[in-house]
């Protein structure tokens, strides 16, 4: 399974690892990433606030690149997940767009690059029963509350993602590791991402919602796929701590990352130390598990 | 709660313009009121999606542009996923942003127009975004640097933020677009 990778700025920076957990569990899963050569910021999460032409070229260029590789494009992070459909739903749809953004590449390109997420990815192409072959270890029951956000699933018939109010593809590959993929309500609400540095006391407010909900389901970490959702709860838990005095230490686990640890590979490799609320009592559980 | 509306000079205010720049017809609007109601900013901040329609709907003019929503918005497009007349709401609120930043409407708290030209500096520049620069620029632009400021240390230490800007992108196609569009804008 060959698809083009285009793994967005964030991998660079602040979620890392969730880039190091994609690249490393993706070759054991037999799935091969060739990243778009000089890839290019998608325009997510401010252009479209700014200009609307200009949020759709930025992806387009990298649209155009994949276009020329003949590949499908797997993007890990959810926000340039959505810039990229929405682009190309634009561009396919109103023909005027497409000419504006034929000038501004100096190219044309149709919007027909069919963008997939990797969650997508291992249910639909690889297939849960050959995925659990792959695994080594098990999840042991851990109970994960699974968070989609918005990004993903949002507006549905654009990001044709799962199910856009109760989607389940992570819960299934959790399952599929082991662990209980919990029915929870608040798996597509917004935590506030775009906001977090202008708005942090909204945020603060949006991020609690979300984590003590996930907590009075009964989770013992949430398992996320978008770097935004990642950061925020994960970073905001401290002050939600400071302005509620409500202490979760819920931690925020990429998909990939849990992926990683049933397939045996290290902490390091997965970039799990660099999570901020530690992940060790979710360790100790499957490690536990793996012991006895 | 009574909506009040300043009638404009302009007939039917702004929400031709708002049509022009977006692309959406908020006319099919119902007022029933599930965006509201799913609207995850809506409880923290004075007005909400609906009644931005139904003001708009009602002939309001750009005093419309001051409201605190048009920035607390988080783009999350459950308005549009639950709206049974299909109105993109997300679209209409990018729309009431570029036409807040044109007429220099007031500015709530934190100021999402100086990140967003921050953080569009910084792909201008270099390809892809640059978040710690962009940070210490909006935090100089904004003087809030004893915000979040327990967080630098936090994510530096975890290797969570990235100290230099990328290399590695195509500069040349980022400044293309950049620049025609903005000669394009200028025409």
């Amino acid at each position: 399974m060959k698809y083009a990778y285009f793994p967005g700025c964030s991998a660079e920076s602040t979620a890392r690892d969730l880039y190091l957990s994609t690249l490393a569990v993706a070759p054991v899963l037999g799935v091969e990433f060739i990243e778009p050569q000089g890839w290019s910021c998608c325009g997510t999460t401010m252009a479209h606030q700014v200009d609307h032409d200009l949020s759709v070229s930025l992806a387009a260029a990298n649209l155009a690149k994949v276009k020329d590789m003949g590949l499908d494009m797997v993007v890990s992070c959810a926000s340039c997940y959505s810039r990229m459909k929405i682009a190309n739903h634009e561009i396919s749809t109103n023909p005027k767009t497409r000419g504006i953004v034929s000038a501004t590449l100096g190219r044309d390109y149709d919007g027909s690059v069919k963008v997939r997420h990797f969650v997508e990815i291992i249910i639909e192409d690889m297939g849960l029963a050959a995925f659990k072959k792959a695994l080594k270890h098990s999840l042991q029951g851990l109970k994960v509350a699974s968070y989609y956000g918005c990004l993903l699933v949002r507006p549905p018939e654009i990001a044709s993602f799962d199910d856009p109010e109760n989607p389940v593809y992570m819960d299934k590959i959790i399952d599929a590791m082991g662990g209980v993929g919990l029915d929870w309500p608040h798996k597509v609400e917004c935590c506030g991402g775009s906001l977090t540095l202008t708005r942090s006391d909204l945020v603060v407010k949006l991020s609690e919602t979300i984590i003590s909900m996930a907590k009075d389901s009964g989770a013992q970490c949430i398992a996320v796929a978008c770097p935004m959702c990642q950061i925020n709860l994960d970073m905001r838990q401290d002050d939600i701590l400071k302005t509620t005095g409500h202490r979760y230490d819920m931690p925020i686990i990429y998909i990939t990352q849990l992926m990683g640890l049933c397939l045996g590979m290290s902490e390091q490799a997965l970039g799990l130390n660099k999570l901020i609320i530690s992940p060790q009592e979710t360790l100790n559980f499957i490690q536990s598990s793996i012991r006895s | 709660m009574p909506i009040k509306i300043k009638k404009e000079a302009v007939r039917r205010g702004i929400i031709n313009r708002v049509k022009e720049i977006s692309g959406i017809d908020i006319n099919a609007c119902l007022q029933c009121k599930k965006c509201t109601n799913g609207c995850p900013v809506s409880e923290y901040t004075s007005s909400s999606p609906s009644e931005i329609i139904k003001k708009l709907q009602l002939g309001a003019g750009e005093e419309l542009l001051d409201s605190e929503i048009i920035w607390t918005c988080v783009s999350c497009a459950t308005c549009y996923s639950r709206c049974p007349m299909e109105i993109d709401m997300a679209q209409v609120m990018d729309a009431l942003r570029v036409l807040a930043e044109e007429t220099g409407a007031a500015k709530p708290d934190g100021n999402m127009p100086l990140m967003n030209k921050i953080l569009l500096g910084t792909i201008k520049t270099f390809g892809r975004t640059y978040d710690l620069g962009a940070m210490a620029l909006y935090k100089a632009g904004t003087a809030s640097y004893m915000k979040d400021m327990d967080k630098v240390p936090m994510i530096l230490k975890k290797g969570k933020i990235a100290l230099l800007p990328s290399q590695g992108a195509d500069k040349k196609m980022v400044k293309q677009i950049f620049n025609h569009l903005e000669k394009a804008r200028k025409k």
